[in-house]
């Protein structure tokens, strides 16, 4: 693992969100915030890296921070697909494949992913270092399919052209609005509501 | 208790105990792969599944605790369909490579699927397919045969105490492994072969050397530690092959360490197959009338004669009784001057018992590692420590698998506890201030007739019969540093490996008597060819005392005999045979081959001066210890691999 750093240290944010995270744990299972702790190890690499992921180090950190074997650390974060174990791009484009989406043209926003982020397939990341592509299960935004995650964002109401537009927008540096890309308010029907519109 | 009826037997079972449990002691047979008795309970591979009355679904009869009045039904159609069902889901993914497979005629998953097997698959996808790890150079792995028990991780974490196995990723893609390559830092990972159910973990040593039906098997003992393990010598064509641990629940439950189960490649290595004598300085083949006619005309004047730490009783027993009939009194077995002087038997046994461990409530351990000086001994700690043994020791900060403070001499560690207990490493005594130790040791014991803690932990399988038949300095004689440089005329060495030959004079007359050439046996002037532990019928008694009888697996090579033989054929030759010419007699000779009783007595040692010498490491060096430990090509590998065990050798 090239990418592998050799050291990692939890910065000043970092240690201010362990300090309210420990405590939430009876004294002697500490270990239960392991989750917690490597999604703060995630964010701080994004920070720090621009790529959002979980070296080995920090996972060995992680468990002697909260006293437990390395080896339990790296089975909880293998098991979760919410951690990258490998170095990511800055924009972790995450496309729902499942039935609503699929449905309703989730096909059209891979191919918006793939063209303009320059990417093969689903666990490519493009070459400038921006774009990583998975395919996820059902978020649940189906009433909005079809959806584009974007590290943690949901784009919905998505096609081809407006993913395309969503992705150059985030090649120049802008960071788009989240929710729905035709301007739907939350959930309600398309075109805006069409009951209780009176009184 | 719980009355439990299974396939309409009554059986009564702890609250509390599993379904598994009941059913066993019903002398219903459950099949399982991820259950085992000595560790917890997984419950993830689902082949113990039966059918409880009034129950919806068949139950994982494992992880499932008795009711009273539970009716269970360990053969219903249900029952067999649902293992079936569940066999079908573990060969799905399980490669049909039997044929080449080292577990092949003692698998789990062999033997169940021939009662729960389909005769065909009907899975048309792909296989899943695992890459292998190296996680050491004793266990290799063909992780694609994995069944995911979890059994190795469980042994890992809980038994050995080194939690560095695991499962990572989920679903398909779980494996089971270090996640970074490492070599398994255990002493006890031979034992992971023998947990797997399946072919995942064999024995690289092992690997695609024999079968189980072709194996002669011989009951033995481990005399590389002084737990005193008892073995299962598995040999073909007078070839030790491999060697299993058996069961004692007094002694080693079912562990066994590494050292004595991977090293008996050392016993076709560097052997003495035929006598040698020292000619114009230098060391020639030899005929055995040859040496001992060397012996006769050579082994006088002032006489000595040290054994070693491995060697059976009845060649000891013959040595002292040859050294009595010749008149000499200076013997000695305490190759590294240790402060034992064999007259209170409570002074060098481990007289709380390997077992007892467990009814200890406090525990010292003074100037031993007992992770590397007896492993399976060390488990049996970590256990009890899981059970609420608080363990403490004196001694170089290291890490035993448990929870252990370090302390000094002086601290009170001992107090206010109902069952308190010292274990004084062999090792210890041999410092300066040994006497003084010894005297520290059994006054912070206390021991009373009810509970004795006070426990010498012995390092060799030899040592405490060395001791218990008096291989000690008799009125008037001398001891081993009193032998050397020229302290006697002529000296007979019993596989005495354990001391620098260079400090013997140069003018004493050296008679080696052993199996391997090693530094000892190139400094000899007469070399006479013996028989390792696993040649010859043999007792050996362990740190406990306890007498254990091993019996011939293969004969030693070339012209080597039993030891004891030897002795009785060079007393012929100096004049003064010895009264027996069978083992039989040999044994009748001294009521130690009876077995010996525990000295209730209780007389404190002989109090002694302490020195503020800090205590030395124990040898880091687990694996290569003795003549055959070094000789072993596997060990020396172990030993590479604990030095960089990210690159462990392939």
């Amino acid at each position: 693992m090239s990418d592998e750093p050799t050291s990692f240290v939890f910065d000043a944010e970092a240690e201010a969100n362990i300090a309210k995270i420990l405590p939430r744990y009876p004294a002697g299972k500490q270990a239960s915030a392991v989750i917690p702790l490597l999604y703060q190890v995630q964010y701080q690499m994004g920070r720090q890296t621009g790529s959002a992921w979980v070296p080995r180090v920090a996972m060995d950190m992680v468990a002697e921070r909260l006293g437990m074997a390395p080896i339990r650390v790296y089975e909880v974060a293998s098991f979760y697909f919410m951690f990258n174990l490998k170095k990511m791009g800055r924009y972790h484009l995450q496309v729902c494949g499942t039935t609503p989406c699929w449905l309703r043209g989730s096909d059209d926003v891979l191919r918006a992913c793939k063209d303009a982020g320059g990417l093969k397939g689903y666990g490519d990341s493009s070459a400038d270092g921006l774009f990583t592509l998975s395919e996820v299960e059902c978020m649940g935004a189906c009433v909005n399919a079809p959806m584009l995650c974007i590290d943690e964002d949901y784009h919905e109401d998505l096609n081809y052209e407006r993913t395309v537009a969503l992705i150059e927008a985030l090649k120049s540096g802008e960071r788009p609005a989240p929710g729905s890309s035709i301007g739907r308010q939350t959930s309600a029907p398309e075109g805006g509501p069409i009951v209780l519109v009176e009184g | 208790m719980a009355k439990v009826t299974v396939d309409g037997i009554e059986v009564e079972v702890p609250n509390g105990a599993s379904v598994l449990q009941a059913c066993e002691l019903a002398g219903a047979e459950i099949p399982r792969f991820c259950y085992h008795e000595r560790l917890s309970v997984a419950g993830n591979c689902r082949m113990c599944l039966v059918e409880v009355e009034k129950a919806p679904k068949p139950v994982a009869s494992c992880a499932y605790p008795v009711m009273d009045g539970m009716k269970v039904f360990t053969d219903t159609p249900m029952v067999r369909n649902a293992r079936r069902g569940v066999m079908e889901f573990l060969l799905i993914n399980h490669p049909l490579d039997c044929p080449i497979c080292d577990q092949g005629g003692e698998c789990d998953l062999q033997d169940q699927a021939m009662a729960y097997g389909k005769d065909s698959s009907r899975f048309q996808e792909q296989k899943r397919v695992v890459k292998d790890k190296n996680i050491g150079p004793l266990i290799k792995t063909v992780m694609t045969r994995c069944i995911q028990c979890t059994r190795c991780i469980r042994f890992a974490t809980e038994v050995a105490g080194v939690p560095e196995l695991g499962a990572t990723g989920r679903g398909e893609s779980m494996e089971v492994g270090t996640y970074v390559e490492k070599a398994l830092s255990s002493e006890l990972s031979g034992n992971l072969i023998d947990i797997c159910p399946v072919g995942a973990l064999t024995s690289r040593p092992y690997a695609f050397v024999s079968r189980p039906w072709e194996l002669t098997k011989t009951d033995s003992i481990d005399v590389l530690d002084a737990t005193g393990t008892p073995i299962r010598i598995d040999t073909r064509g007078g070839e030790v092959l491999r060697i299993l641990p058996r069961q004692d629940e007094a002694i080693n439950e079912e562990w066994m360490g590494d050292r004595g189960r991977f090293s008996f490649d050392g016993l076709k290595r560097r052997r003495l197959d035929r006598p040698w004598v020292r000619r114009n300085g230098k060391l020639a083949p030899a005929t055995w009338a040859e040496a001992f006619s060397e012996i006769a005309a050579r082994f006088r004047g002032r006489l000595g004669a040290v054994v070693g730490d491995t060697v059976d009783a009845e060649a000891v027993f013959a040595l002292k009784s040859l050294m009595g009939t010749l008149g000499s009194a200076n013997l000695d077995c305490r190759q590294a001057g240790e402060a034992i002087t064999g007259t209170h038997r409570a002074h060098h046994l481990f007289n709380t018992g390997i077992a007892g461990i467990e009814a200890a409530d406090r525990l010292l351990i003074i100037g031993s590692n007992p992770r590397l000086e007896a492993p399976v001994i060390n488990a049996r700690i970590r256990k009890a420590t899981l059970a609420g043994l608080k363990v403490a020791y004196v001694g170089p900060a290291t890490d035993l698998t448990y929870g252990a403070t370090n302390v000094t001499l002086e601290t009170d560690f001992l107090a206010g506890a109902e069952r308190p207990m010292v274990i004084l490493g062999r090792a210890a005594l041999a410092r300066p201030d040994g006497a003084g130790l010894l005297a520290r040791a059994w006054e912070m014991a206390t021991p009373t007739p009810e509970w004795n803690g006070f426990n010498l932990l012995h390092a060799f399988g030899g040592q405490v019969a060395a001791l218990e038949l008096g291989f000690v300095p008799g009125p008037g004689g001398l001891d081993l540093a009193a032998m050397m440089g020229g302290g006697v005329d002529a000296l007979w060495l019993l596989g005495a490996d354990g001391f620098d030959p260079a400090r013997i004079g140069e003018n004493t007359f050296v008679v080696y008597q052993g199996h391997h050439g090693d530094a000892a046996a190139a400094r000899a002037d007469v070399i006479l060819p013996g028989a390792a532990y696993t040649e010859k019928d043999g007792t050996w008694l362990n740190t406990e005392g306890r007498m254990q009888r091993a019996y011939t697996a293969v004969l030693p090579p070339g012209e080597a005999r039993e030891d004891w033989k030897i002795l009785r054929a060079a007393s012929a030759a100096l004049g003064k045979p010895l009264p027996f010419d069978t083992l039989e007699q040999l044994r009748a000779q001294h009521p130690l081959f009876a077995g010996i009783v525990p000295d209730t007595a209780l007389v404190a040692p002989p109090a002694g001066a302490l020195s503020d010498l800090p205590f030395a490491a124990a040898d880091k060096n687990y694996w290569q210890v003795d003549p055959i430990t070094r000789a072993s090509p596997t060990m020396a590998a172990c030993a590479q691999a604990a030095q960089t065990p990210a690159m462990a050798a392939e």
